[in-house]
Parts: C-alpha cells; sequence; structure tokens
C-alpha cells in the first residue's frame, strides 16, 4: 500500500478511537445530522418519484385538448366545431369526450363520469374505479343508484371495476354508455364536453394549436406539455412549502453543527497541544481534524439518505405522505417506483457534508498553529 | 475477511433482489396506467377529486383556483398548497426586451 494511503488510515483509525473517547456527544451530534439527511432526503425522493410517475403516465395524454369557453367558463362544445376543426392540417384523429362530475353524497366525493371511446358499454351498465369500488363497497354485478338531472333515480349494475394498477388516474372513474351519459346530465345530441386531437407531427403541436384558436377563437386549446408541466410544477411547489416548514430544524441543526464544529472543548485543545507535543506536524492535526468532520458527515449521509430510501419507497412515505400527496376521500392507491436522482443526490451532499466538513477544519487550523505549550495551558 | 463480509454481501443481494422485484411491479402498474390514459384520452391524475378545479387541475379555467365567485376564497386543502397563478407571481426582468434604440 502507497505510504500516503497508509499514512490516510492510520489517520482515521486514530480518529475513530478520538471518537470513541467522546462518545455521547459525538452519537448525539450522528443523530442529529442522520435525522436533517432523512427528512430532506424524504422529501426529495417522495417528490422526485411522484414527478417521475406523473410524466410517465400522462405520456399517453392526447396531444391538444380543446375547450370551449363561454363569458369565461368551461362549456359544451358543438359538433360543428369538429367538423371545422378537421380543416385544419396536421390533426391526424379528432375525438368529442364527454365527461362530467357526480357529487355523491354518501360518501361525499366527486366521482367522474366518462363515455369510453374505444370500449363498448351497455345501457344499464357501468364500469367504476377501484377507488369508488372501495369506498362504496361495490363489486362486480352489484347495483348503483344515481340521482339523474330529472330528479329521477337512475340505477346501473356495475360491470367492471378497473384494474387497481391503474388506481393513480383511474380511481374516481365511472365509464357509462353515450346514451346514458345524455339522459343523466340531459345534454343533447351534437354537444361534446371538449375534444381530443391527434397530432400526426409532435413538432407542429404548438403551430396547430394557434391555428385552432384562431380558427375557434371561443376555444382554448391545452397541450400535453402543458399538462406535463402543470403536474411538474404541482409536485415541485409541494416539495418547496415542506422545505419551508424544515427550514426552522435545519437552521438549528446548522446553528448547533457550526458550534459544535468551530468552537473547541478544553479537551481537545489538550488533545491538540499533546500531539504537536510529540512531535505531530500542523498538517497532520488538520488532516486528523479533517477525517473527523468527513467521517461523522460522511456516515450521517449514508445512513440519512438510506433510511429516506427505506422510508419513501417501503413505507410509502408514512411521515410525509398527506402533505406531499395531497388527500382526498377516494384517494387512489399506489406505490412509487424507486428512481434516483444523481443531481438531488449531489445536491444534498453538497448542503450537508460539505459545510460540515469545512467548518471543523478552520478553528483546528487557528488551534494547531499556536504554541503546544500555550494551548496545553 | 470474507466470512465478515458475508453477512453484508447477503444483505446487499436481498436489497437488490427485493428492489427489482418492487421496480418490475410498478413498472407493470405504471404501463397499465398508461395504457388506459390512452384508452379514455385521459388528461389528471385523481388525487384531488374534491372539486372540478382540483380533480382536472390542467383543464381547469384560466382563473383558477378562486373561481366560485370572484374574490372567493380557496377552500380546499390541495387548492391552498397549489402554486398560485403565474401572474401573481413577481418575475425578473426581461433582460432580452426589445429596445427602442438598436444596440
Amino acid at each position: 500500500m502507497p505510504t500516503w494511503l497508509l499514512r490516510q488510515k492510520y489517520l482515521i483509525d486514530f480518529t475513530l478511537s478520538s471518537l470513541l473517547r467522546r462518545r455521547a456527544k459525538n452519537l448525539g451530534l450522528l443523530l442529529v445530522y442522520t435525522l436533517i439527511v432523512f427528512v430532506l432526503g424524504s422529501v426529495m425522493l417522495f417528490t422526485h418519484a411522484l414527478r417521475q410517475e406523473a410524466a410517465a403516465v400522462l405520456e399517453g395524454a392526447p396531444e391538444i385538448v380543446l375547450q370551449r369557453l363561454v363569458a369565461g367558463r368551461h362549456d359544451l362544445l358543438p359538433a360543428s366545431h369538429l367538423e371545422r376543426i378537421g380543416s385544419v392540417r396536421g390533426v391526424q384523429k379528432k375525438e368529442g369526450r364527454l365527461w362530467g362530475y357526480f357529487y355523491d353524497p354518501a360518501t361525499r366525493a366527486n366521482y367522474t363520469l366518462m363515455v369510453p371511446h374505444d370500449r363498448t358499454i351497455a345501457g344499464g351498465e357501468v364500469v367504476i374505479g377501484a377507488g369508488i369500488a372501495r369506498t362504496r363497497g361495490l363489486a362486480r354485478g352489484d347495483f348503483y343508484t344515481l340521482r339523474g338531472q330529472d330528479g329521477q333515480p337512475q340505477t346501473l349494475r356495475v360491470a367492471d371495476v378497473l384494474g387497481s394498477g391503474s388506481e393513480l388516474v383511474s380511481s374516481d372513474l365511472m365509464l357509462v354508455s353515450e346514451d346514458f351519459f345524455r339522459r343523466f346530465f340531459g345534454i343533447a345530441p351534437g354537444l361534446y364536453t371538449d375534444v381530443a386531437l391527434t397530432v400526426r407531427n409532435p413538432n407542429e403541436v404548438r403551430k396547430i394549436a394557434e391555428k385552432l384558436t384562431l380558427l375557434l377563437p371561443d376555444t382554448r386549446p391545452i397541450l400535453r406539455e402543458e399538462i406535463l408541466r402543470t403536474y411538474d410544477a404541482v409536485f415541485a411547489w409541494r416539495e418547496g412549502i415542506v422545505y419551508v416548514l424544515l427550514v426552522g430544524a435545519v437552521l438549528a441543526f446548522v446553528v448547533f453543527a457550526w458550534d459544535k464544529a468551530s468552537g473547541l472543548s478544553a479537551e481537545e485543545r489538550r488533545e491538540i497541544g499533546i500531539l504537536k507535543a510529540i512531535g505531530w506536524e500542523t498538517g497532520d492535526v488538520i488532516r486528523m481534524k479533517f477525517w473527523e468532520g468527513a467521517l461523522v458527515s460522511l456516515t450521517a449521509f449514508l445512513v440519512g439518505y438510506l433510511a429516506a430510501y427505506v422510508h419513501v419507497y417501503y413505507s410509502d412515505a408514512a411521515l410525509f405522505e398527506p402533505v406531499l400527496k395531497g388527500w382526498a376521500v377516494l384517494y387512489p392507491r399506489f406505490q412509487l417506483l424507486p428512481t434516483i436522482d444523481g443531481l438531488q443526490v449531489a445536491t444534498l451532499f453538497f448542503f450537508t457534508v460539505f459545510p460540515y466538513t469545512v467548518a471543523t477544519i478552520v478553528p483546528i487550523w487557528r488551534a494547531a498553529i499556536t504554541d503546544p505549550d500555550a494551548v496545553m495551558r | 475477511m470474507r466470512m465478515r463480509l458475508a453477512p453484508l454481501l447477503a444483505a446487499h443481494d436481498c436489497s437488490v433482489t427485493m428492489a427489482e422485484r418492487r421496480s418490475q411491479a410498478v413498472a407493470a402498474r405504471i404501463e397499465e396506467s398508461r395504457a388506459l390514459v390512452r384508452e379514455l384520452r385521459l388528461t389528471d391524475l385523481a388525487l384531488f377529486t374534491e372539486a372540478r378545479y382540483t380533480r382536472h387541475l390542467t383543464q381547469a379555467d384560466l382563473h383558477t383556483a378562486f373561481q366560485d365567485h370572484p374574490m372567493a376564497f380557496e377552500h380546499f386543502p390541495s387548492g391552498s398548497l397549489h402554486a398560485p397563478p403565474r401572474l401573481l407571481r413577481p418575475t425578473d426582468a426581461d433582460l432580452a426586451a426589445p429596445t427602442e434604440v438598436p444596440d
């Protein structure tokens, strides 16, 4: 082994035994340090996983959704608009979507009623999301009654329950036939909630949206990239809010660590004095103390980050879930895909390990350059 | 040395296997969701179902979330955690703005 490495190995050995001599104090610091990394790491991992998840799932969303606005509010779109959209070049497919909300007073939750395009649902049947099935205790073959716009109760047979794997997007969905939907909400034929457009060339999406606003000035196009950006912003905003709430705790730790790292106890001064008296050079003392800071902060970082990983991916972030995910009566159940972002790890590392290691070196350098005799007294 | 490392290696193998199994399960779930999104042309996650403008965040009117009536205060928990509109947030000066006199 090269001399330089051997030297570092002995220094680390010495540092570890020196740390163990002041066991209670150092363990206390390590615990608080680990806790801070754990909390910050958990928030980081959780929001990153949620953002990844939203982006992965909504990748299949329509390229453009066109809404009609009346007096600043979303309104039904007539079929004549659909025909006019057909004249815009680059639009591969256009589909009038039918969807709306139904408030269920029994569960105090909103359901999303929708007419699917690619599957046929019989008139008196409904396909429900796993969240509704769980909340209402419904299963395939059960009957479910809703009160329509005319006040008359409408009974539907549950034909199927959507797979729990897709709960993140389908928890509150009720898929019904077009006839039932129009009758239930009193929507005349030829009217749609909005239009989903498929565009042949992704580079043309913006241009087509621009053309649509000129062609149909009472409409508003919503692009898929805007949908993805909205979810990215929602979770980034939530992450920020949790960080703001944690600022107090982090500052308390900074003060605590700075005090511990920068202020030398009489015992430590004596130790440095003795080391210098028996022939240690200033550089050796600084190196030894550098290892002390590095060992404490690296251990805290590794243990804290590992604990955060286990917390987020194996206990579903039990501590932060209500704040970061939000809540609702029909909240979907889902597990997050474990992902680690290198840049985020580097950021957390830089803001936790680096300052502490630096903070330990300055006071040691000051003590190490003074006369051993003066230090020991 | 090898004997001392054995439990660590076993723990490592175990965690890798667990992570792989979990990743596969979650990847299958994401694929299922993505297929449903494509089939039904869905636009939003079913995370906040309490109001129309929180259920379909991306489809909500431009002046969400305070849209029940003018000056209405937001009363849903998810709304209070949603970022205010861009207009209300101070922005940096536009350094590349067009000038009256050519540079």
